[in-house]
């Protein structure tokens, strides 16, 4: 277990600092830099532009720039936000748990319906449910995010009325974060009305960005079951008298499971890259809506720090996936 | 009162082509503490058979018969719940490929037990107590270490014998060996016979043993039947199905015997079973069949009496030689 994690960390190690090179480069890379945007549109004169960028630092080598970045960086430091002038840090750590309770929701909505739908897809292969699962999920991942948040927006919040368009909770509640999840929020707070204003902001984004983790999950569940199901090992299940709980949901699942696991895992990068245009869509205050602005704004630091912090996330979601694998398939376990 | 009656029991699978007659009007009878054999090449239909009777066939499958009773109970009407509390428990079955029919993510002490605690209601101690014995009893060394490994760490061999302990967990009235020992080593085949013929004694179970080994038939069987492309061309003791076999298929699977054979060179049958889209008209065996006649090849035959092994042939052999054959040729040309 010990030379398995030492082994993951030995990978996570380089990658990392690809990441660290890949978001300085890029970032640098957009045309227009964060004096002139500062400025905006009443201009600035060039003296003045050449004072501050020197000041910020910006007028050196790009390598001396990274060097020094990498320098702070050894140091915990991810430098402050040129627009906030708040360290990077705090501000992703403030803004975090608001993409955490939506990826979390949406993961949640992908799992709960995917996995129970692709079971029940396989075990009744060719029926009116399997197509209209499979057709349902070729949909979902085929749908674009920006198009399918909209299309929801205008039906349950224009045509119906009954969600709100953007934000996590009406503007008539106001309670300290304590856990910075707002449903958890709302409810300790008290305040009545709170936790289904909440909820009522949560459920259309959450369901924007499941979509696309739901088709892949239900997809991945329906054809590890169908091959599982044709195993032998399902077939000495059958033959000890075992219900179809025991022989599906016990002896099938556990083996359908680990190529699932992985994909969820997989999906947790998707859902990043997913939440930057949800947030966007429903003005959610999240990493991703932060890394867009920042992106425009051309908030050096913030989009340095803000990648490198969401890979690191990324990457601990998958050092732990591998962890989990290695749990269910006693295979790889004892291999390692 | 047999334990097991199967009478005209048939099996067809619903495939691309069409409906496809895997198993054709078997009928068998297995009366308590009897050691029956099924013998057959490749794709003769014996796994299909045993394992309709056993309910695990994919739902492609149609099966059907006229009487399929399990100690007088009838199984074509009774319920899948009722039916699931006699499969596992009073009637088991092994497999040909005991590498994959454990499943890799339980423990054997986990499988093991999971019969008893469904059928039996065992409490955890009970259990553990009952496996171990179980373990002991099929010859596995260490038995307490093996219970909490995987079954990726046993050999071939060792998951056969966890299978079986498995299979006779809740003393069962009926054990189905399919094939035990063909994925096994020709020492480790041996032993799994032995430990088969030894727990039937012992536990004083039926025993019906699927193969296409005539030699293992020889030497565990009390009684054969011999199946050919889905349909049961003989019935007899062993005997004398090896001393005056009535099916000319029999002969020829007898004649393809290495220490029957005087000749340098292994005779064998030439051909193949015939699958979904090569079976002839009348008898199935005719394309492959030294006796073949026009007769043969256009109708079907009849069963045989009981002295002629029910054989299913127009000319049934007696002493090796075709009865009622026009040319009336020896067995030997
Ligand atoms: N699920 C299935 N669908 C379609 N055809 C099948 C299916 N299972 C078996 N068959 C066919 O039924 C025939 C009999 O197969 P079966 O497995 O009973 O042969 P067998 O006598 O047990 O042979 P072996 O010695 O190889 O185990 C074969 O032609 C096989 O292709
Ligand atoms: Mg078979």
């Amino acid at each position: 277990m010990i030379t398995f994690l030492l082994r993951k960390l030995g990978v996570l190690i380089p990658t990392f600092f690809g990441v660290t090179l890949v978001a300085f480069i890029f970032i640098r890379l957009l045309p227009g830099d964060p004096v002139l945007l500062m400025a905006g549109e009443r201009g600035m004169s060039e003296e003045r532009h050449t004072a501050l960028m020197k000041e910020y630092g910006f007028d050196r080598p790009v390598w001396e720039q990274y060097l020094s970045y990498i320098g702070d960086l050894a140091q915990g430091d991810l430098g402050k936000s040129i627009i906030t002038k708040k360290p990077v840090t705090k501000e992703f750590f403030t803004l975090f748990p608001a993409t955490i309770e939506l990826s979390l929701c949406a993961i949640i909505i992908a799992v709960f319906i995917g996995l129970p739908a692709g079971m029940i897809a396989a075990t009744r292969r060719g029926s009116v449910f399997d197509h209209t699962v499979m057709a349902g999920a070729l949909t979902g991942y085929s749908m674009p995010i920006f198009w399918w948040g909209l299309l929801l927006i205008i039906f349950f919040s224009g045509i119906l009325g009954w969600t709100p368009v953007s934000g996590r909770i009406s503007l008539l509640y106001y309670f300290e974060p304590v856990t910075g999840f707002m449903l958890i929020d709302s409810l300790m707070s008290g305040q009545e009305g709170a936790f289904s204003s909440a909820l009522s902001h949560l459920i259309l984004p959450a369901i924007v960005l499941g979509t696309i983790p739901l088709a892949v999950i239900a997809r991945q569940t329906r054809s590890a079951m169908l091959e599982v199901l044709g195993e032998d090992y399902v077939r000495t299940a059958k033959a000890k008298g075992l219900g179809p709980g025991r022989v599906i949901g016990l002896h099938a699942l556990r083996n359908a499971m680990i190529p699932v696991i992985t994909v969820i895992g997989l999906q947790v990068g998707v859902l990043f890259a997913g939440a930057i245009l949800t947030e966007t869509i429903f003005s959610w205050p999240g990493i991703g809506k932060w890394m867009v602005d920042s992106i425009s704004r051309r908030d050096y630091p913030s989009v340095q720090g803000g990648l490198l912090l969401i890979a690191a996330v990324v990457m601990m979601v998958n050092l732990v996936v591998d962890l989990l694998y290695g749990l269910i398939n006693p295979q790889i376990r004892h291999t390692e | 009162m047999p334990l097991l009656e199967i009478q005209n029991l048939s099996v067809s699978f619903l495939t691309a082509g069409g409906q496809f007659k895997a198993v054709d009007g078997v009928t068998l009878n297995v009366e308590p503490g009897d050691i029956v054999s099924i013998v057959g090449e490749s794709g003769s239909g014996k796994s299909v058979a045993m394992l309709a009777l056993m309910g695990l066939l994919p739902w492609t499958a149609t099966v059907t018969a006229d009487v399929l009773r399990f100690d007088g109970k009838d199984m074509l009407t009774m319920d899948k719940k009722t039916r699931r509390s006699i499969v596992g428990s009073e009637m088991t079955m092994i497999f040909q490929e005991p590498m994959t029919s454990l499943n890799p993510c339980f423990t054997v002490g986990f499988q093991l037990t999971e019969s008893l605690k469904v059928h039996k209601n065992m409490d955890r101690r009970a259990c553990n107590a009952r496996a171990l014995e179980l373990l002991e009893l099929v010859g596995i060394p260490e038995p307490q270490k093996r219970l909490s490994a995987f079954p990726h760490q046993l050999s071939g061999g060792m998951s056969q014998r966890v299978m079986i302990a498995m299979a006779i967990s809740c003393n069962p009235r009926l054990l189905i060996a399919d094939e035990p020992t063909t994925a096994l080593d020709v020492t480790i085949q041996a032993q799994i016979l032995d430990l088969l013929l030894k727990l039937q004694k012992e536990q004083d179970m039926s025993l019906i043993l699927i193969t296409h080994d005539m030699g293992v038939v020889a030497e565990t069987a009390e009684r054969v039947v011999v199946q050919y492309a889905g349909q049961q061309v003989e019935k007899q003791e062993v005997r004398g199905l090896f001393s005056n076999p009535h099916h000319p298929y029999t002969s020829a699977l007898l004649a393809s015997l290495p220490e029957r054979s005087q000749a340098r060179k292994l005779p064998s049958i030439p051909g193949v079973v015939p699958g979904q889209f090569d079976r002839p008209e009348g008898c199935l065996f005719s394309p492959r069949c030294s006796f073949a006649t026009e007769l043969c090849r256009t109708t079907p035959p009849k069963v045989a009496s009981h002295e002629m092994g029910r054989a299913l042939c127009h000319y049934p052999l007696a002493e090796g030689l075709p009865v009622g054959h026009p040319e009336n040729r020896e067995a030997a040309a």
